[in-house]
């Protein structure tokens, strides 16, 4: 275990400084602290970015190493393309759909009605973290019935098994955040029934948290790869593993960083969003 | 719209409490059906997605080629390729996550410590996205960028520095662990600055006021407090590397011998083995160890939770 005795001599480093409290740092200490922190943070930049350059080069890339948009014009032509990416976005519908439809009720009624149950909640959903994606299929494909195994959609199925821990997470959070016991009181006391205070009332004051939690489950199902390739259904991540490379490697990267840049970008977006709720929320 | 008469005594005690008013007399009949039945579609969709596949992977672990029960299929894969697999697995999981681990705490502090509020904000977000991101696209942005062609390598191959002869091969181990790490680094600096933050001024100040040096304020203060939660952190690391799937299939075209892409290539069909249910058997043996890595878990957040609120 001999690495786990590493941050002791750096963190003693960078301790002489904590940001708050300018007061306790001598001139010659913080220099030091920069200097620490500008290596570290120079190194982690590098790590992280020059990945993404040169994916987005081999992408941008024509046969004369110039700047080129020919491989991503290739792209959509290239052989079964675009059947896999209308697979998987059957495949995001479906689980969208069928995860919403599970688990706002259920996550709503369990903070109006069994606050009691929360707990347990917790550990279910978590349970899709615990047990690896592997070891799920595996026994999925054991024991499914035949018609069952024979649809694409009993990946949207399994899909929302994994979608379970970010979408109760979500969930969990934008009921805390809202008064929902006198909402749906002043809902109920109106004459509403349970269905339209949910639709019209809930709903709408949750509708960031289910957004987010909705776009990241088609993000999940866009870059699944694990049960989709066991279970023999060409998606988008399968089709870039297959696509024969020899002729033009190039596709392969570009279909992946396209995928990465339009992941990161509405991710970004939906995180950002996130924060300055929460801002406004707490005043 | 609903009878006006059933409303009619809600106005005056509109939040008489959510089980009294209107409601009583005319119950719904998914209400009648009591307070669990709300809940049942998800408890049955959990029992079927979750419960059923881990059950039978458990009952096929112990079940014979001819039926029957055995333990022959789970005393083979403590043998031989099975037991390197593990191994394998271990000894990857340990690797990504200590150091991705330590980086990550660094990484953290630096950040954490910054006064640029832009720095902060942007690194919550990417490690955000970043954390979650492994899989394929992952792979291919690393063949662009350490393949035989990659865009590093060359630049490293400009200045006489030769990968491979370095002993680093991207589709191998250590290819998998370097890929790894990019989503490890994020997920433990995800984890990480909660701990960081919880680390108040206050006891600084009352470490120095005492005549503590810098030193003795992280050997007494410092690493003691923050040691549950990196432990914590590289237990999930560990947990997410172990079980990880797509990385090192996509990357190696399942050729290393991890425990993830043994069970893969079980149920692709790719294993002569006297034993048919030996794919079931591996997962038993993943699932048990993953069970230790949570306990440990467990109890780490506990002693972490005394210092953090």
């Amino acid at each position: 275990m001999a690495p786990l005795d590493a941050p002791s001599s750096g963190l003693e480093l960078l301790a002489e400084e904590t940001a708050p409290v300018p007061a306790f740092s001598t001139g010659r200490a913080l220099r030091r602290i920069r200097w620490w922190r500008g290596i570290v943070l120079v190194l982690t930049a590098a790590f992280f970015l020059i990945p993404i350059y040169a994916g987005l080069r081999f992408s941008f890339q024509g046969v004369n190493g110039h700047f080129s948009l020919s491989t991503l014009k290739e792209l959509p032509k290239a052989q079964g393309f675009t059947a896999a990416l209308w697979l998987s976005t059957r495949l995001a519908i479906v689980t969208v759909l069928v995860a919403i439809v599970l688990m706002v009720p259920t996550t709503v009624y369990v903070h109006l009605r069994l606050p009691r149950l929360r707990r347990m909640m917790d550990v279910i959903t978590v349970l899709p973290i615990v047990i690896p994606p592997i070891v799920l299929i595996a026994g999925v494909l054991a024991v499914a019935p035949l018609w069952l195994k024979s649809t694409p959609y009993l990946l949207s199925l399994m899909y929302v098994i994994l979608a379970m821990p970010f979408i109760y997470r979500s969930l969990d959070a934008g009921l805390l955040a809202i008064d929902l016991k006198t909402l749906s009181e002043a809902s109920r006391s109106l004459g509403g029934r349970w269905y339209s205070t949910l639709l019209r009332v809930v709903l709408p004051n949750i509708r960031p948290a289910l957004v987010s939690a909705a776009v990241l489950t088609l993000a999940m199902v866009f870059g699944e790869y694990t049960m989709a390739s066991l279970d023999l259904w060409t998606t988008v991540p399968v089709w870039i593993v297959q696509f024969n490379g020899a002729a033009n490697g190039h596709i392969q990267i570009a279909a992946a960083m396209a995928g990465l840049v339009v992941t990161w970008v509405v991710l970004t977006v939906i995180v950002s969003l996130d924060r300055s709720q929460r801002r406004r929320a707490r005043g | 719209m609903d009878t006006l008469e059933a409303t009619a005594p809600a106005p005056d005690a509109p939040a008489s409490g959510a089980g009294a008013g209107p409601g009583v007399r005319r119950r719904s009949w998914w209400r009648r059906l009591g307070p669990g039945a709300a809940i049942a579609p998800f408890l049955l969709y959990s029992a079927l997605g979750i419960g059923i596949p881990t059950l039978g992977v458990l009952y096929y672990a112990f079940r014979g080629n001819n039926g029957g029960w055995t333990t022959g299929n789970v005393s083979a894969v403590v043998h031989g390729i099975y037991l390197i697999g593990f191994e394998n697995s271990i000894k990857l999981a340990l690797l990504t996550s200590i150091v991705p681990g330590i980086l990550g705490v660094f990484v953290a502090y630096a950040i954490h410590t910054s006064r640029s509020q832009w720095l902060r904000r942007m690194t919550a977000t990417a490690s955000g996205v970043l954390a979650n991101f492994g899989g394929v696209n992952l792979t291919f942005m690393f063949v662009a960028t350490l393949g035989s062609t990659g865009v590093l390598t060359l630049w490293l191959a400009a200045i006489h520095i030769n990968l491979t002869s370095l002993g680093f091969h991207l589709y191998t181990f250590s290819g998998v662990a370097v890929v790894y790490m990019y989503f490890q680094i994020p997920l433990m600096v995800l984890v990480i600055t909660p701990a960081l933050v919880g680390l108040r001024p206050s006891w600084r100040e009352a470490a120095e006021n005492m005549g503590a040096s810098s030193w003795r304020y992280w050997r007494h203060v410092g690493i003691p407090v923050l040691m549950p939660s990196v432990l914590g952190g590289m237990l999930l690391l560990f947990g997410s590397a172990f079980a990880a799937y797509a990385t090192a299939e996509s990357l190696t075209t399942g050729i290393i011998a991890l425990s993830p892409i043994q069970i893969g290539n079980f149920i692709n069909g790719n294993v002569f083995s006297n034993y048919q249910n030996i794919g079931y058997a591996i997962a038993f043996g993943m699932l048990v160890i993953l069970a230790a890595v949570m306990i440990l878990y467990n109890y780490v957040q506990k002693r972490a939770s005394r210092w953090l609120h």
